[in-house]
């Protein structure tokens, strides 16, 4: 495979005019950290963003920041902290999850997955943090859209489109997003030995206070043990946990209130600064399941059918983050890597959700739809969006779905 | 302002698409007499008005669909309409175009506590979700000052904003689903309860749309317990810049405010004639800060805010002691644009948003643009998230003032494009803002957007003539340039 790593826009343009004008399909990455999310490509040739690298612009005052496309999430973070500031919707590193290098995904790949951490429930999603944006589409042009202030309604908003869309509506070249102060303090209350359901509930009862949490997962207790958190992992059963951030006074004070609101049921623990850290950034990159083997999915469901769904599903392990809204699951058996169990489940519950196959062979994701199969009018508006900014499909066809 | 020329062939058969209507709509619904059509001739944009060819009011999705499925058999244009409160003219009838107006769906279909959402039809209020839920200690957070008419399907055709958007976000941040109605048709589902819908974003793509790529019906919104306090501070400054330079302060120390106002001179006087809410009048600029959230860490960044406000030379504070005096801080902010009413026989609302970094710099180039005019204006500004509302103040009733009023507006919004901001913050483009886009944008960012038109509603019957300037064809758009197809730069890296 032929790589391209161009190191401006109109570079970037260059290759993608070559590949339509040769009809070529292009294996669109950033730093291909999250290659293996979703379906495998066999492309003859591959862009990466890498050197689209950079922050451009940085007005902490305005609450934005313009960078590269191919500018990696690390540097990104480094130089906010300086700040104070941080990217609210937490990316998730989940290169290791996917076989590949820790801290390596950048800021387009991040955008374009439309990856989220636990401050999700709290903060929206990457793509609500999605200001603008300058591309080259599947018709070898520049374009912009948005701009770096949190309330625009001009014309379409194309940053939700290309949120999420894998690189298959266009390559993205410079990305604006809002930033956020960060919190002075953070605290996680912990209880402990909770069934699946009643933790579940504990944590809709926490996300239903005014005590604002950010923070709100159930880890079963084989799953609690993989932490490398003493108080998670040490006493051998599951722990719910809700994380409180903001000033100091006030997080003391949440905390003690949520200590209230959730105890009087089980043991109540409390994870400090570090050690709240340390285990957020476990749950956002999905650390309990990657040493498991099997198939893992993300399951992006009602909270309230969490429990109904994963009961259903006789999974070999997993864990629950966004107040039950996100679980995460590892399948051994089947052999469609148990999408037929997951899907029929989530449809058997009959309150709406999906699931991703996130990690699995390449033989797997072929054969499987990685991503939830969409309804008939759907997928036909969804592929008619895809001919508009990519009529030759040449940006990653099939990484989505695959082609007809 | 041009509109596309009516469409002769359509007004010919007007007498059979009213018959055909009927087959399946109640003879109310379906409004024909030139009296009852001026009820929708305009929305908040008064200052155009247009019959439509007919009006229907459908109670049902399955309604909905009927009809749109024969106004594109027939090829007959489609004018999705909520409440009319909408303030650039999105909803401006067309002389050859079917009115559709959602107000009849206006149901709160379910309320989902243990998923912390709420089903509600597109008819109901954007006031209405937060009083549903409200007994139980939640609320829907967007709250446009319109709120107590506009709906919410018109919110999410507008991408609605309101006072809280800097912590709490807009429209698109708190929806999880939406029921829809094609051009065609056919009926789509977008996400439901769960976070993150599956596929292209395609909920975000039709939020703030305007009502030119479906029409929607049903919405799932996020609901949020109610912060168990909010305090405000009310402050002025002897000069703009000391106001904008504390914003900058609260910003920098952290703080994300519930909501920050800002008020200019014109406007302080307009507000404090009106509803006598106490403000300074020997300020230049009045700022309300209100934070909210619990108890403790509200008192914590209230006194912060008073520190940073005096550092910045305050030359008068107040904070709020009690819920009433927080509510009377708020009453002549709220009433601002009622107030500049009375001064005017008429008033233009604008709405940018700029960097809040170039308030000082914007507010001196209008206060240039305001003498050369001839035309008071008055500034309201959500400092908190940058956007900006000048009224100019005008009288229409004067030959040439609107006109002169219009220009004036337009020079606004370029100056805000021009220091890195946007036409418009949250009124939307649709008529009033259509000639302006290229402003900001260039023809391949216009045919970039127009492309996901094509997508929706290739025949382009969907609302026409609003948010772009000009009409291109689907397959005019659709054609390729592509020039190149060699690789010129030699020293590409390549691996």
């Amino acid at each position: 495979m032929e790589t391209f790593r161009p190191v401006d826009e109109e570079q970037l343009r260059e290759v993608v005019a070559w590949a339509v004008s040769n009809e070529l399909p292009l294996d669109v990455v950033g730093a291909a950290s999250k290659r293996a999310l979703g379906r495998p490509g066999n492309l003859p040739a591959r862009i990466e963003t890498g050197s689209l690298s950079g922050i451009s612009w940085y007005e902490p005052t305005e609450l934005a920041l313009t960078a590269g496309a191919g500018t990696p999430i690390a540097d990104i973070e480094a130089r906010l902290a300086e700040n104070c500031q941080q990217l609210a919707f937490e990316p998730p590193d989940l290169g290791p999850l996917l076989g590949a290098p820790a801290v390596a995904a950048t800021l387009g790949g991040t955008i374009a997955c439309n990856l989220s951490g636990p401050r999700r429930v709290s903060a929206g999603a990457a793509r609500d943090h999605f200001l603008g944006l300058r591309a080259i589409s599947g018709r070898a042009e520049i374009f912009k859209s948005g701009g770096r202030v949190v309330k625009n309604v001009s014309g379409y908003d194309l940053c939700k489109a290309l949120a999420g869309s894998y690189g298959t509506l266009a390559v993205l070249s410079e990305i604006t997003v809002k930033v956020l102060p960060a919190p002075e303090k953070t605290r996680t209350v912990l209880v402990y030995a909770q069934s699946d359901a009643d933790g579940i509930a504990l944590l809709g009862k926490a996300a239903a206070s005014p005590l604002s949490p950010s923070g709100l997962a159930h880890l079963t207790a084989d799953m609690a043990m993989r932490s490398a958190v003493e108080y998670i992992s040490g006493n051998a059963c599951s722990v719910t946990a809700v994380r409180i951030e903001g000033t100091e006074a006030s997080v003391l004070a949440r905390t003690e209130a949520m200590r209230r609101l959730l105890g009087g049921v089980a043991a109540v623990e409390e994870l400090h600064g570090y050690n709240s850290v340390a285990f957020w950034k476990e749950i956002a990159s999905a650390a309990p399941v990657i040493v498991q083997d099997g198939s893992i999915w993300r399951l992006s469901i009602p909270p309230s059918v969490a429990t109904e769904i994963v009961a259903a599903i006789d999974c070999e392990a997993c864990f629950y983050d966004w107040a039950g809204g996100l679980v995460w699951v590892v399948m051994t058996s089947g052999g469609d890597g148990g999408a037929a169990t997951i899907r029929n489940a989530i449809a058997k519950a009959r309150a709406g959700g999906h699931a991703t196959l996130v990690r699995g062979d390449a033989e797997l994701r072929a054969r499987v739809p990685v991503f939830e199969p969409q309804s008939a009018p759907l997928a036909a508006l969804s592929a008619r969006l895809k001919a508009q900014f990519d009529p030759k499909g040449v940006l990653n066809p099939g990484r989505m779905v695959a082609e007809s | 302002m041009q509109m596309p020329e009516p469409d002769a062939a359509v007004i010919a058969v007007r007498g059979r698409l009213i018959a055909r209507l009927r087959e399946f709509l109640p003879d109310a619904a379906v409004v024909v007499g030139e009296d009852d059509l001026r009820a929708f001739e305009t929305d908040g944009l008064t200052a155009y008005k247009a019959l439509p060819l007919v009006a229907v009011l459908p109670e049902s999705t399955t309604q909905i669909s009927k009809v749109m499925a024969l106004c594109a058999e027939m090829g007959v244009k489609v004018v999705p309409r909520g409440a009319g409160t909408g303030l650039s003219g999105g909803a401006l009838p067309l002389a050859d175009g079917v009115t559709l107006v959602l107000t009849k769906l206006n149901k709160v279909l379910e309320v989902d506590y243990a998923n912390r959402c709420a089903v509600v039809q597109p008819g109901v209020t954007n006031l209405a979700v937060s009083e549903a839920v409200d007994a139980d200690g939640f609320y829907y957070a967007p709250d446009p000052s319109s709120q107590i008419a506009c709906s919410i399907g018109g919110n999410v055709a507008e991408n609605s904003g309101g006072v809280h958007c800097l912590k709490y976000g807009v429209t698109t941040n708190n929806l999880l689903g939406l029921e829809m109605v094609l051009m065609d048709g056919e009926v789509v589902h977008l996400g439901g309860k769960h976070l993150d819908a599956e596929g292209y974003d395609l909920m975000g793509i039709l939020t703030g749309s305007e009502g030119l790529l479906g029409v929607i019906t049903e919405v799932t919104v996020r609901i949020l317990p109610k912060p168990e306090t909010a305090r405000a501070l009310l402050v002025g400054f002897s000069t703009v810049e000391a106001g904008g330079e504390c914003v900058s302060g609260v910003i920098s120390a952290g703080i994300v405010p519930g909501g920050m106002e800002m008020m200019d001179k014109a406007a302080i006087h307009a507000a404090e004639d009106f509803c006598h809410a106490g403000y300074p009048l020997d300020v230049e600029a009045l700022l309300i800060v209100e934070l909210d959230g619990p108890a403790v860490e509200v008192d914590e960044l209230v006194e912060r805010v008073r520190v940073i406000a005096e550092g910045c030379g305050a030359s008068s504070l107040r904070i709020s002691e009690s819920e009433d005096e927080r509510l009377a801080f708020w009453a002549g902010r709220k009433n601002a644009f009622p107030a500049v009413g009375r001064i005017s026989p008429d008033y233009y609302c604008m709405d940018g948003t700029i960097p809040r970094g170039q308030l000082a710099r914007v507010l001196a180039r209008m206060t240039e643009l305001s003498s050369q005019y001839g035309l008071r204006v008055a500034n309201v500004f959500h400092a908190g998230d940058g956007n900006l509302h000048p009224l100019i103040l005008y009288d229409a009733s004067v030959p040439g003032e609107l006109e002169r009023t219009e220009e004036m507006g337009a020079e606004i919004l370029k100056l805000c494009v021009e220091v890195g901001g946007v036409l418009t913050g949250e009124h939307g483009v649709g008529i009033e803002k259509r000639d302006l886009m290229g402003e900001m944008f260039n023809e391949i960012d216009l045919a970039h957007q127009q492309r996901v038109k094509c997508a929706f509603d290739p025949d382009g019957l969907l609302n026409p003539g609003k948010v772009f300037p000009e009409l291109h064809r689907c397959a005019e758009l659709g054609k390729m340039h592509v020039h190149g197809g060699k690789l010129p730069f030699p020293d590409l890296p390549r691996f």
